[in-house]
């Protein structure tokens, strides 16, 4: 379609119907999450420590900003924050994709198999968080007793209370809970794939494998991507896990963790919201990377 | 006569026991947790750790509902959950429609401003919100849930949804357009229908996100009766001791309609385009 600087009628006539059907969205948008978006950028901006009430929440400008540089307590979070990501997402990206691909594959009983999957992700995570907190127990949780039964350990150990224990508990709840949204979101993506092409391509003589690689893969990676995209960004703000799970001890306080503490805690919500903005500014990063995959071309299709 | 194929049958055989060890690992927790809340008190802090009840006892289940509002904390979930999907699916797919398909400026924008929007961290917004809904007199009503939900499934819902919509083949709305439909003709009796077993996967995930959200439910929910079933299990806990006992008792009721719900609609979610709809 050749873009001419004066706009058609029908062109006119779409941009109009395309602003009525968003506008219910955008209103609720801007309401719910733009103001307090705005306001959270502002307060980074100012020192303001509710217990200090008497300060007037001066205006410090970017001094919050330097101060997460020389707060060693704020980088490890991040560094942490980065690792539980990355592990987590990639765990959960392969796991999810052999599990939507079983849940596609046709076979009797999938339905149950479906259901059966989407538990863990369906528990709240707080009650998750609760309840691998006590199989993780040190005393009477299932976890040493399964694998001191197998004989993996030699005796019970205290998960919860070293850095790499508490890493791992972390992350393997957190695997075991969401693996479950991206085999659902990475299935969705899977339906979409019409099954004629790959009658003509069994036709045709090609194997599982080669069906696989240059088919599958292809057709899927957008919805892949998407589904990454939004795993990665919510797995960065984790919050619910650790707040239960460890409470952000032995090395595993997230940067969300931290922000929340400060503001609840500290009641210093200056530099909490400015910790907020950076958790955001990292997120962003980041959705500019995956965007760069995905190519953008997520809008109007030119065929 | 048909000969057995003995590398299928091997083949299908691995993957049957593939599936099934892998929905075991999958489930144990849950399994655990579920017989937890049958064994009787003593036996839960046993050691070692014991598997099998030595009978089963009932008592949890019945301190959950009488100890707890618990019935309440579970209608207000499904209230709350049941209209947020809803309305958010009708709301983020209308958007995405026009965002995939629409052509109009500001277009790829427009989809980086709510993806945006999606990556602020939610404790932020915590308190400004809370004191939004305050003034309007909205904290302890369904609606003071119910608005910050569909605002937060909007930016998933409506990327996901546009997605969906521009992998679909332009045939369909060619053919209705040449038919005489207009635009919102072509959304709402065929495009809609056709992303349908995406609609009803976008949907479920929007539903179990409601079901579980925590932070929200127990800032602007303060009345007992009012609660969700998240903060509900959560506040258990008294200042001594965790009722595990109890809590593992609420976990399968808060989980079993989910598990009915997904099995319900899980055959919604099923491959296939129609086709017909353009050949035929």
């Amino acid at each position: 379609m050749k873009k001419t600087k004066k706009m058609t009628r029908r062109q006119k006539n779409e941009t109009r119907t395309a602003w009525i059907m968003m506008t219910p969205a955008l209103i609720l948008l801007s309401l719910i999450t733009v103001y307090p978006i705005v306001r959270t950028f502002w307060l980074s901006f100012h020192e303001m420590n509710l217990k200090h009430p008497n300060t007037g929440y001066p205006f410090i400008g970017l001094a919050n900003y330097a101060k997460i540089f020389t707060d060693s307590r704020a980088t490890s979070d991040i560094i942490f924050t980065l690792e539980f990501t990355l592990i987590t997402v990639v765990l959960e990206m392969i796991i999810g994709f052999a599990a939507a691909l079983i849940m596609n594959y046709g076979f009797r009983g999938r339905g149950l198999v479906r259901a059966a999957v989407l538990i863990p992700w369906a528990i709240p995570t707080s009650v998750s968080a609760m309840m691998w907190k006590f199989i993780y127990n040190d005393q009477y949780g299932m976890f040493n007793d399964i694998l001191y039964r197998l004989h993996i350990i030699s005796k019970y150990q205290a998960w919860l209370s070293t850095n790499s224990g508490s890493f791992m508990a972390l992350v393997i709840t957190d695997v075991w809970k969401t693996s479950p949204y991206m085999a659902l979101l990475i299935l969705a993506g899977l339906q979409l794939i019409p099954s004629e092409i790959y009658e003509s391509a069994r036709i045709d003589g090609a194997n599982v494998l080669q069906r696989f690689t240059y088919m599958t893969l292809p057709l899927v990676k957008r919805s892949l991507l998407v589904a990454l995209l939004f795993r990665t960004l919510d797995a960065f703000r984790v919050f619910d896990l650790i707040s239960v799970m460890t409470g952000g001890a032995n090395g595993t306080e997230s940067m969300a963790v931290y922000a929340y503490k400060q503001m609840m805690n500290f009641l210093n919500f200056g530099y909490g919201s400015t910790l907020a903005v950076m958790i955001f500014v990292i997120i962003f990063i980041i959705s500019l990377i995956y965007l760069s995959f995905i190519g953008g071309s997520l809008s109007v299709q030119e065929d | 006569m048909r000969k057995l194929n003995w590398k299928k049958f091997l083949g299908k055989l691995l993957f049957g026991v593939f599936v099934i060890s892998f929905i075991i690992l999958l489930l144990l927790p849950f399994i655990w947790q579920f017989l937890t809340s049958i064994k009787p008190l003593d036996e839960i802090a046993e050691i070692p750790a014991k598997w099998i009840p030595s009978k089963i006892n009932i008592q949890f289940y019945i301190n959950v509902f009488t100890k707890h509002k618990f019935g309440h904390y579970l209608i207000n979930s499904a209230i709350v959950s049941i209209i947020s999907t809803i309305i958010s699916i009708m709301v983020g797919a209308s958007a995405a429609y026009a965002l995939a398909r629409l052509h109009f400026k500001g277009n790829r924008v427009m989809l980086m401003v709510i993806l945006g929007i999606s990556m602020f961290p939610t404790i932020a917004t915590l308190s400004p919100l809370y004191l939004f809904l305050k003034n309007l007199k909205l904290l302890n009503t369904y609606a003071g849930l119910i608005i910050p939900y569909i605002t937060f499934a909007l930016p998933m819902s409506i990327w996901l949804m546009a997605n969906f919509f521009s992998q679909m083949p332009r045939d369909f709305e060619e053919a209705a357009e040449i038919d005489g439909c207009n635009r919102g003709q072509i959304f709402m009796k065929i495009m809609l229908p056709l992303i349908k077993p995406a609609t009803f996967s976008v949907g479920l995930l929007v539903f179990i996100n409601c079901w579980n959200e925590y932070l929200y439910a127990i800032s602007f929910m303060t009345k007992d009766e009012m609660r969700t079933v998240p903060v509900g299990i959560a506040l258990f806990a008294t200042n001594y001791q965790l009722p595990w006992g109890d809590i593992a008792a609420a976990t399968i009721v808060a989980t079993i309609p989910l598990i009915v719900l997904v099995l319900i609609f899980q055959n919604k979610i099923v491959a296939g385009l129609t086709t017909g709809g353009v050949k035929g």
